[in-house]
């Protein structure tokens, strides 16, 4: 079946089952291969993006009902990795295999958006379903909280 | 399909170039230091042809001074990638800014007779054991380009200076790229020494922003599972979901008119062969993309013969364990006989069994191989942690002249021992599927199979039994340790079930230790820290049950048992210096020391807990004190340290594979549980660095002692000994 999704701002053709996941059309269609599969259940967030403007499990959405939603992946996240965010990520060093940072500044980007001072308990409640088995947890929070400052700032 | 892609008749040139342009798996890191600034330039693996001269294997000198270092490891989120570089800059001595990486070819390591020495990268043994022909090549190439501009300056070699980039005699100066050509004609008597003295390093040392990370935050980091070739098809499989079981049948005839649905092709096993990276039988469905493989396959009846394995199970194996705890095993070391008879007539004596489960990698990025067979040649591009092993597989897989098979070194997302496709037969199930179809294929597994079949860490028990002399110390400590490895395997990587427990340092007049290598169907690998990680949480509980029965404090034991070796009073010290550890706090709240020693580096832990009276455990810090003797990315070394502990602790505390009916019941994230961002402790790296030549590693020797330092905190907050993992599993309630 043929849909029209809008990603990253532009109009996309896809032809492929009404109830393919958006993760499977995102990577094998299109070819933004930026997010992640991990585990297809919705629990390690490795394919987090954003649909208008929330955090969403890109495994959990069904393609026919992502036309019509305004989709970004991490690659529309910023066109030069400036996001405050990505920013805070690079001068933290956090990544190591890098593998789930995707959807781990995917998640923080959705809630710094909502919450430009979240504290710590909000943190950890808006990240926990983002795994990361190289255990980089220390490094996201810091990174949070630094980009917090940077979008106060701004 | 991107137009790209779906583009006709591609020569080979553009197809790499056309892959690459769309984020193939063709991936050759051009790496700027300059973080913001980095971006990813694809080349092709085994062609790649820096500009400027190659003074040796390792680096290309340009014109313009630009210095390219060749990786031949892989960067699986250890900071290999930069510790390769800042290793043969240091020596060379070139501005960092003047530094840019590419992967080094391992083709051209096979056909030169092992060129780079070594291209695999595990047993945190890069900088520890690499070192010494990395940091070479920079020297060597740095009294090459000194002894051409001697020669040309009418000088000796001694009196030109190499400075970042400049060589300088008098008042005669040229930068390294108008030396290059001739340095790289100049032969030299001999190769120069290298510099291991921390104070004489101007890079080495310096806390440095790892190189691949401006490319890990865009999504434009290529895995294996990123691969995108043209007129790839995709294969989803399932091999016995109780491993080594036989197919009996298969009905594609209910699946073949599913949209996309290629084919279904049968795997098996060969007879005898149940190594590392060898088939068991399984079933590939291949389609026109991943999903509607994976759609198919979970809808395919397929018939399988378990065999005997299916009455296995954890609690069977556990039970056959404390039996074995009574039963002689093969000594490690010395027999001492004086150790049960001094046990058999003390008049104190602490014993205690330990149990640890099974435990997965679950790397994030889930096991897949691409492999693409042509009449003349294979590429592969499979999440392997040595290049040199899928070249070998595929060629022993197909046939073939393993000089035609081209590997493409690519990030991974996670190693840990696990290997991806070099340690599973993913790598061979892609290239027979691609032989077959003629096309080339993408075999993902889903995070379901992961965890069914990779190679897992084994089920340990020990037993530790010490006798307790008047002065409180142990008089004799004996010890057995069983675990269950596939086939009952004596060694995994460089551990056997005796590391973590024999290797102990403290100084006991009286030592035995036994082992029992038990057999299980389920396959066995090394696992981040392997030995050290499972049964260095006995070791170190049971140190704390020895101490505590003797009266000591349990850091002043380890202080005094071992006393006379400078390294480990140094870390110990140190660790009472800066932890504040305190036997005396209110109950409900714990510290916990432990101390385990592994790939040539010493880690101790102190752990801070709370526990809710109701028993819910928070643990609240985790400070590690470390002599690896050097570190030559205190930055990168420290990220490895945070992400060791959290590791560990995923076991310790949330993990655990089950075993019932020869399988395992944990499936998918949601039943093997790992350490999420709310239960992750505050980590505290300290480097206390004794020198000497020591060169330890670290990409895992700050994880074993977190588990037992846990539970030893436990213990003080909750009077509550715990002996086996996961901590979850235990009711740490107290009154």
């Amino acid at each position: 079946m043929k849909f029209n999704l809008t990603i990253n701002g532009k109009p996309q053709d896809v032809d492929v089952e009404p109830e393919t996941p958006l993760l499977w059309v995102l990577r094998d269609e299109i070819g933004l291969t930026g997010t992640k599969y991990g585990c297809g259940i919705a629990r390690c967030g490795a394919c987090t993006i954003h649909v208008d403007g929330q955090a969403a499990k890109a495994c959990q959405i069904q393609a026919s009902a992502a036309v019509g939603k305004k989709i970004t992946t991490i690659e529309g996240l910023s066109a030069d990795s400036s996001h405050p965010v990505q920013q805070a990520w690079v001068e933290i060093g956090v990544p190591q295999c890098g593998y789930c940072q995707s959807g781990q500044i995917m998640s923080a980007s959705a809630l710094l958006a909502k919450r430009k001072n979240p504290t710590d308990a909000e943190i950890e409640a808006a990240m926990a379903d983002n795994l990361c088995r190289c255990g980089t947890y220390q490094r996201i929070m810091q990174a949070i909280r630094l980009a917090s400052s940077k979008i106060q700032q701004a | 399909m991107n137009e790209i892609i779906s583009k006709k008749n591609l020569s080979r040139r553009s197809f790499i170039q056309a892959s690459a342009a769309v984020g193939g798996g063709l991936m050759l890191g051009f790496h700027m230091p300059d973080a913001l600034a980095a971006t990813i330039s694809p080349k092709a693996q085994s062609t790649t042809t820096a500009p400027g001269t190659e003074i040796n294997a390792w680096l290309v000198i340009d014109k313009d001074n630009t210095v390219t270092i060749r990786i031949p490891h892989t960067e699986m989120g250890q900071g290999g990638l930069t510790s390769v570089a800042m290793l043969v800059a240091e020596e060379l001595n070139v501005d960092w800014s003047k530094i840019r990486t590419e992967w080094a070819d391992a083709n051209r390591h096979l056909r030169n007779n092992k060129e780079y020495k070594v291209m695999s990268t595990h047993g945190s043994q890069l900088v520890r054991l690499q070192h010494p022909h990395l940091m070479g090549a920079g020297a060597g190439a740095r009294e090459r380009l000194k002894q051409a501009a001697a020669t040309a300056w009418g000088v000796d070699r001694a009196q030109v200076e190499a400075k970042l980039g400049v060589l300088t005699a008098g008042n005669r100066t040229a930068t390294y790229g108008e030396f290059a050509e001739a340095a790289a004609k100049v032969t030299l008597d001999k190769e120069p020494e290298i510099s291991i003295d921390p104070a004489k390093w101007w890079l080495l040392g310096k806390p440095t922003q790892r190189l691949d990370i401006p490319n890990k935050v865009n999504g434009s980091a290529q895995y294996a599972m990123d691969t995108r070739v043209p007129g790839m098809v995709y294969a989803a499989v399932k091999a016995s979901p109780v491993p080594w079981g036989t197919l009996k049948s298969y009905n594609f005839d209910a699946i073949k008119s599913l949209p996309g649905i290629i084919a279904a092709v049968p795997l098996k096993a060969v007879p005898g062969k149940r190594g590392q990276p060898d088939l068991q039988d399984a079933v590939a469905v291949v389609a026109t993309s991943w999903y509607r493989a994976k759609t198919a396959l979970d809808l395919l009846p397929i018939e399988w013969d378990f065999g005997d394995s299916a009455k296995t199970s954890s609690a069977q194996y556990y039970e056959e364990g404390r039996k074995l705890m009574d039963q002689k095993g093969l000594v490690s070391g010395k027999e001492d006989p004086q150790t049960a008879e001094i046990i058999a007539t003390s008049k104190k004596v602490v014993t205690a069994t330990y149990e640890r489960p099974f435990e997965a990698h679950a790397r994030m990025e889930p096991v897949n191989a691409t492999v693409w067979v042509q009449d003349d040649r294979v590429d592969v591009w499979s999440p392997t942690q040595d290049q040199s092993a899928p070249i070998t597989i595929v060629a022993d897989q197909l046939g073939v002249d393993p000089k035609n098979v081209y590997v493409h070194t690519i990030f991974l997302g996670g190693g840990f021992g696990g290997n991806g496709g070099g340690g599973t037969g993913v790598t061979r199930q892609a290239a027979e599927i691609s032989k077959q179809l003629k096309k080339p294929v993408k075999v993902v597994w889903t995070r379901e199979e992961d965890l069914a079949q990779t190679k897992q860490r084994p089920l340990s028990v020990a037993k530790l039994t010490a006798s307790i002399g008047d002065d409180g110390l142990p008089t004799a400590l004996f010890t057995r340790a069983m675990w269950a490895s596939l086939d009952g395997m004596n060694q995994i990587g460089g551990a056997t079930s005796d590391y973590g427990i024999y290797n102990i340092p403290y100084k006991v007049p009286h030592r035995q230790h036994e082992r029992h290598n038990f057999k299980t169907h389920i396959p066995s690998s090394t696992h981040r820290a392997p030995g050290a990680n499972q049964m260095g949480f006995m070791a170190e509980s049971f140190v704390d049950e020895m101490a505590i029965a003797g009266g000591w404090n349990p850091l002043d034991w380890r202080l005094k048992m071992t006393e006379g070796l400078d390294d480990f009073q140094l870390v110990f010290q140190t660790l009472k210096d800066k932890a504040g550890f305190r036997t005396d706090l209110p109950k409900g709240q714990g510290m916990g020391i432990a101390m385990v020693e592994s790939h040539g580096t010493i880690a101790a832990a102190c752990a801070t807990v709370n526990v809710s009276r109701r028993g819910r455990l928070e643990i609240e810090k985790i400070l590690v004190v470390l002599d690896a003797g050097r570190v030559i990315n205190p930055l990168a070394a420290t990220e490895q340290c945070e992400g060791s502990v959290c590791w560990e602790l995923s076991h310790a505390w949330t993990g655990g594979l089950d075993l019932e009916n020869g399988r395992f019941v944990n499936t998918n994230f949601d039943s093997y549980n790992l350490l999420r961002i709310d239960q992750n402790p505050h980590v505290e790296t300290i480097f206390a660095s004794s020198g000497g030549k020591k060169f330890g590693g670290l990409g895992e020797p700050a994880g074993p002692p977190a588990p037992p330092a846990v539970a030893n905190a436990i213990f003080y907050a909750t009077g509550k000994r715990i002996r086996s993992t996961p901590f979850r599993q235990h009711d740490l309630s107290w009154t």
